[in-house]
């Protein structure tokens, strides 16, 4: 039969290339269906919030200094007790990453003391301008939890003196 | 008089009908193909514009239509012009002769289907089909391009290869039909179709055919790992989708050749009661034909040049000569002694010969592989 190997393997071929004609297509129909990105994903950055609403970003830069690709801007102002953004003595009034330049390394999340930059799950970055590629706070910064909970907040006094939130497990 | 200007007006309809088929039959060719190829590959293929995505070749013409037409500089501008049309005419004007139908009886005379009805019909295709390879070569040749130079070259080596044994494999249908009339080819069909008395003759048809019209695994003139795209590398364009237009309709074209040849043309249940079917069974067999270029095109690797070439004149001319000589001894023998075991003799001795050829394929690989190593 080793004769006919020529032919057979042709035909063979074709059967499996038949075969597979009628296996379910494996296409996720884009916009409709959204597939399920890994746990460890590294996506568009996300500003957290605490329970209570005020930002975790203090404006401390760390973040921008981490940033292989120079891509984070940060710049910090005063808190008072009257107009509260974060705990502690100062946020972030402006933060803005260019999307055009960050390589999505993760190296923010990693400096980040108070574990308040987030690489999130959304990969959907397109823009028709360079001028759009660059993400505000407004944009990356997370919905608050309730209504009432925007800032900047009017809060009673030394009550958010601690900028860094006390670690519960320090190995962590 | 009267008679005289309502021929020509069937005539002109009959035309138009046969064009326009073939335009929206290429169109919804690349969309089968691409539907088809997709499941294949276990995806799904265009299905956004319109329902099943069957607006798609709609968005695909005006989007080439649109696209910015380029001559290179030091093209030769006529014959860059001139060389897509080239391309294209023969690939419509070859559907004139191939018979949709018998004839049916309306407002009150009795209307043939089919453009032409010549005695040399496949004389017409024959030279016909070959014209269009002109188109191609003129083509690589005027884009001033070493690519699309190599591409019209390699295409016409091809052709002429090929050329040879597909004229052999219309032989042996003449031969079967005592006739080059393709209408008298499809009656002679009505008792047995052509590819259960010469199947040889009919692989051999096929395997031709899909070098005839560039596709794969003979897709060498467009090879793109090789030469980027062929000679069609330097349009862009309306001019590259004349190109693509004559491909399609050349498949279109040479698969109802195909069917009207080996697989009983218009032929099928109620055929005769109802002539009307007839275009219904042709584009039926087409369709499958069709498909069957596809599912090549989705298995095979292209064949290198070389092999091609080889293939072409050691294997092919050979198997189709011997093909011919049987087909031709099977019916003088049945005719001279009117002994229907003389023509059933014919499919038998041609499988016996087809496999002797890939016997002799195989010892010839196997002497290869012992000198390589």
């Amino acid at each position: 039969m080793s004769v006919l190997d020529p032919v057979v393997e042709l035909v063979r071929g074709l059967g499996t290339t038949l075969k597979m004609m009628f296996e379910r297509p494996v296409t996720i129909q884009y916009p409709e269906q959204k597939r399920e990105v890994r746990q460890r994903f590294r996506g568009r950055h996300v500003l957290k919030r605490y329970e209570n609403g005020l930002e975790k970003c203090i404006g401390c830069s760390l973040c921008a200094a981490a940033c292989p690709a120079d891509a984070i801007f940060v710049e910090a102002s005063e808190n008072t007790d009257e107009n509260r953004f974060s705990p502690g003595e100062r946020y972030a009034s402006t933060y803005e990453i260019n999307m055009l330049r960050c390589i999505f390394c993760g190296y923010c999340e990693d400096a980040c003391p108070t574990e308040a930059i987030v690489l999130g799950d959304n990969y959907e970055l397109s823009f028709y301008d360079r001028r759009s590629a660059i993400y505000t706070k407004e944009m990356l910064l997370e919905p608050v939890p309730a209504q009432d909970m925007t800032t900047p907040q009017k809060v009673e006094a030394n009550k958010f003196t601690r900028s860094v939130p006390e670690m519960k497990d320090p190995t962590d | 008089m009267l008679t005289d200007w309502t021929l020509w007006l069937e005539w002109f309809i009959k035309s138009v009908i046969v064009t326009l088929a073939l335009l929206t039959g290429f169109a919804y060719l690349t969309w089968y193909e691409r539907r088809a190829l997709a499941r294949i590959q276990v995806r799904v293929g265009p299905n956004r514009a319109g329902p099943f995505g069957l607006l798609q070749p709609i968005a695909d013409a005006v989007k080439l239509i649109f696209k910015e037409e380029l001559t290179p500089g030091k093209a030769d501008r006529i014959i860059f012009f001139w060389a897509p049309v080239i391309t294209l005419v023969p690939s419509i004007i070859i559907a004139a002769v191939i018979p949709w139908g018998d004839k049916f009886t309306a407002w009150g005379r009795t209307i043939t289907l089919y453009v032409a009805d010549i005695n040399v019909g496949v004389l017409y295709l024959m030279s016909i089909a070959s014209i269009a390879v002109y188109g191609i070569v003129l083509a690589g040749w005027s884009s001033n391009n070493k690519y699309a130079m190599l591409g019209g070259l390699r295409s016409s080596a091809q052709m002429i290869s090929y050329e040879l044994a597909l004229g052999l494999s219309f032989v042996t249908s003449i031969i079967l039909a005592n006739s080059m009339r393709l209408l008298d080819i499809v009656e002679v069909q009505k008792q047995l179709w052509f590819v259960v008395v010469q199947p040889v003759g009919a692989v051999i048809f096929w395997i031709a055919t899909l070098a005839e019209v560039n596709r794969a695994p003979f897709d060498m003139p467009e090879a793109e790992q090789e030469l980027t795209a062929g000679y069609h590398s330097e349009y862009s364009g309306m001019k590259f989708a004349l190109f693509f237009m004559a491909e399609y309709q050349k498949m279109i074209v040479i698969c109802a050749i195909a069917a009207t040849l080996y697989f009983g043309g218009f032929l099928g249940p109620f055929v005769d009661r109802f002539p009307l079917l007839g275009p219904v069974y042709l584009l039926i067999k087409v369709v499958v034909l069709l498909f069957g270029m596809i599912w090549v095109r989705a298995t095979w690797p292209r064949i290198r040049y070389d092999r091609l070439m080889s293939f072409g004149w050691k294997v092919m001319l050979p198997l189709s000569l011997a093909i011919t000589l049987i087909t031709a001894t099977g019916i003088l023998l049945y005719e001279m002694y009117d002994n229907i075991l003389y023509y059933w003799a014919i499919p038998v001795v041609s499988i016996l010969i087809g496999l002797l050829t890939v016997v002799f394929i195989y010892r010839e690989l196997r002497r290869k592989a012992y000198e390589r190593a």
